[in-house]
């Protein structure tokens, strides 16, 4: 246990303190590790409050840290009694039921879902299963892809202008067509999800796709020249090749490319909500700019910090995974 | 006695934007079983390419190789290489590495226990048991090439390829390597083909030496038996009269009648370089001013 916890870095020079070792020293480290980040925030905070009670919006002043809060709060408080109403109307619809079963026992219980509008915490759920949705299916297509462009030269060359031009387009280029083109092909009386859903997980993979296509390449075409000989010598098959040596070999580099393809994926998914009216925090901001009340600068600050620090949690998880998986553990320290 | 392994007339070009370039040409070598060959001469000789050719790994544009009357022209695991640089798959363990090997030669001819028990023996041959488990980046040098010589082994080759097995390793380590191999060669008499730059590496080892003439079109020069009774101690061979009369054959083909054209070369270019920079510093001075 204490070795799992000396493994993360601000916690380390805690532990080593409790057992007693160079007390001076381990100030030190915390001083560097915890004190000069929480300075660096306090100063950005100073500068922010500063700024935000200089300017002056048609929605009243712009928000400062301290309106961030009580927003969130807010915002908190309201998911909270959504989630009293919605017990309480469960809990009334099952007595009503329980009363008619009762008094006619041939009555069939009829359950009605609540219809209560979704909480920012919704939200920030229908966000992350529609970017993680997106970013998965991009990467079933973007990994195979890249490891069979990686392995062979020839085939490479014949992508590469394809895959450079479509790297830099934005989503919202995108997004019209994959509206269209969804509502064409997902036609059904009972869809199994929305179509905002599917558009805006169709557009986020569009986008993110690129960045593992090419790092796979890059690390599967960069595999020492030596690997490959011995898996010559060995007469290794080609699906034992790519299983033996070639994707062990371009891992790190894969992974590379899958924490690129989240940031994107996250970034997009935003604007893609926002147009797509996928009602996820895309949408949360959007809502509130067309809102318009006084509270709303402060909601989409708050919407702003939530992204910024999913995004951030994103990128730390896929760092804990590739530590796992990889077997350069050299790589995998950024 | 038919020999095991038979190069005749092998050369090879490879193709440049200015046209093809001969690299190899008319090497005639026969090797018999069990015997241990060097090739040495100056780096760009083509004494990797050869070895690559009787691998497999590069395909002769003229003559060809035979072992064992079957011609070659694939890589194959009777045709085992020692790379230079190790090349263990840097993600398994020294065991695991060896095993890739082994459950590729052997699979369904020795059981899940026989193919752990051979994968242990050619690691103990290497003496390599203590770091079994452990992975490449976690031992040194000398450990790795080790491994490698294992893996190679284990694959039983009709013919071992040594590609300057030990030529990245300290001169001690080198030492401890040469004497391990000459300990497994004694015990398994195995083909061996190593390709060397090192005289006295070349002297201990081998049987024969054969000396490549400089590039391009490279071919062999001389071809010397080395006629020293075995087991062969470095010590006692250092005074030998007639390991140093090898020595020195050797060095004479190398530096005498191979002299490489550029090897008096480096003063001149030092000097170059020099007027060079001299040169940028004026240019330099000269657009300051």
């Amino acid at each position: 246990m204490t070795t799992a916890l000396s493994n993360i870095a601000w916690i380390s020079p805690f532990v080593s303190i409790a057992k007693g070792e160079d007390v001076s020293g381990n100030i030190q480290t915390i001083i560097k590790t915890i004190g000069l980040p929480l300075a660096g925030l306090l100063v950005f905070l100073m500068i922010w409050q500063a700024a935000a009670s200089n300017i002056n919006t048609s929605l009243g002043q712009f928000p400062g840290p301290g309106d961030v809060v009580t927003q969130t709060k807010g915002l908190l408080s309201e998911h909270f009694t959504e989630r009293e109403k919605a017990e309480a109307f469960y809990e009334r619809q099952e007595k009503r039921n329980a009363a008619r079963v009762k008094q006619d026992p041939t009555y069939v219980p009829k359950t009605r879902d609540y219809t209560g509008k979704p909480t920012y915490i919704d939200q920030i759920g229908t966000s992350l299963v529609t970017v993680l949705s997106g970013f998965v299916l991009a990467s079933l297509i973007a990994i195979p892809f890249g490891i069979v462009i990686g392995l062979s030269a020839n085939l490479y060359s014949a992508f590469n202008p394809v895959i450079q031009i479509f790297k830099p387009v934005s989503p919202l280029a995108w997004l019209p067509i994959v509206t269209m083109v969804v509502s064409a092909l997902y036609v059904s009386d009972d869809p199994m999800v929305p179509k905002s859903f599917v558009t805006s997980m169709i557009t986020v993979m569009l986008c993110c796709l690129w960045p593992t296509v090419i790092n796979t390449a890059v690390g599967v075409a960069s595999i020492p020249k030596d690997l490959v000989n011995v898996s010559q010598v060995l007469r290794l098959s080609y699906m034992e090749h790519v299983r033996k040596i070639v994707l062990p070999s371009s891992i790190p580099m894969v992974f590379t490319g899958l924490r690129l393809s989240l940031g994107i994926a996250w970034m997009v998914l935003i604007a893609a909500e926002m147009l797509a009216q996928n009602p996820g925090l895309g949408k949360f901001v959007w809502d509130e700019f067309q809102n318009g009340s006084s509270d709303s600068l402060g909601r989409i600050m708050v919407a702003v910090i939530t992204i910024g620090l999913i995004g951030f949690l994103l990128d730390r998880v896929m760092l804990m995974i590739q530590r796992k998986v990889s077997w350069d553990k050299s790589a995998a320290t950024r | 006695m038919n020999p095991l392994l038979e190069l005749s007339d092998v050369g090879i070009e490879f193709p440049t934007p200015k046209g093809p370039f001969c690299a190899l040409q008319n090497v005639n070598l026969k090797i018999k079983k069990g015997e241990f060959i060097s090739l040495i001469g100056h780096s760009g000789c083509g004494k990797s390419t050869v070895l690559n050719i009787v691998a497999g790994l590069y395909q002769a544009t003229q003559g060809g190789v035979v072992l064992s009357g079957k011609e070659v022209n694939e890589p194959g695991p009777e045709r085992a290489v020692v790379f230079q640089n190790h090349s263990l798959l840097p993600w398994l363990t020294a065991y695991q590495n060896v095993e890739l090997a082994v459950k590729r030669v052997f699979k369904g001819h020795k059981s899940k226990a026989e193919m752990r028990e051979w994968i242990e023996h050619n690691l103990e041959l290497v003496h390599m048991s203590h770091a079994m488990h452990k992975r490449p980046d976690e031992i040194s040098g000398g450990m790795k090439q080790r491994v490698g010589i294992a893996r190679a082994l284990s694959m039983e080759p009709q013919v071992l390829l040594m590609d300057e097995p030990f030529g990245a390793l300290d001169a001690l380590t080198r030492a401890h390597l040469q004497d391990s191999l000459m300990e497994i060669q004694k015990d398994l008499n195995n083909t061996v083909i190593m390709i060397t730059h090192d005289v006295d590496e070349a002297v201990l080892l081998s049987d024969r030496i054969v000396m490549m003439t400089n590039g391009p079109s490279a071919t062999i020069g001389e071809i010397m038996d080395v006629e020293l009774e075995r087991p062969r101690n470095r010590i006692q061979l250092a005074d030998d009269p007639q390991y140093n009369k090898y020595r020195q054959q050797v060095l004479s083909f190398l530096y005498e009648k191979q002299r490489k054209p550029d090897t008096d070369a480096p003063a001149k270019k030092a000097a170059d370089s020099d007027d060079s920079n001299e040169e940028k510093v004026d240019k330099k001075t000269g657009e300051v001013a």
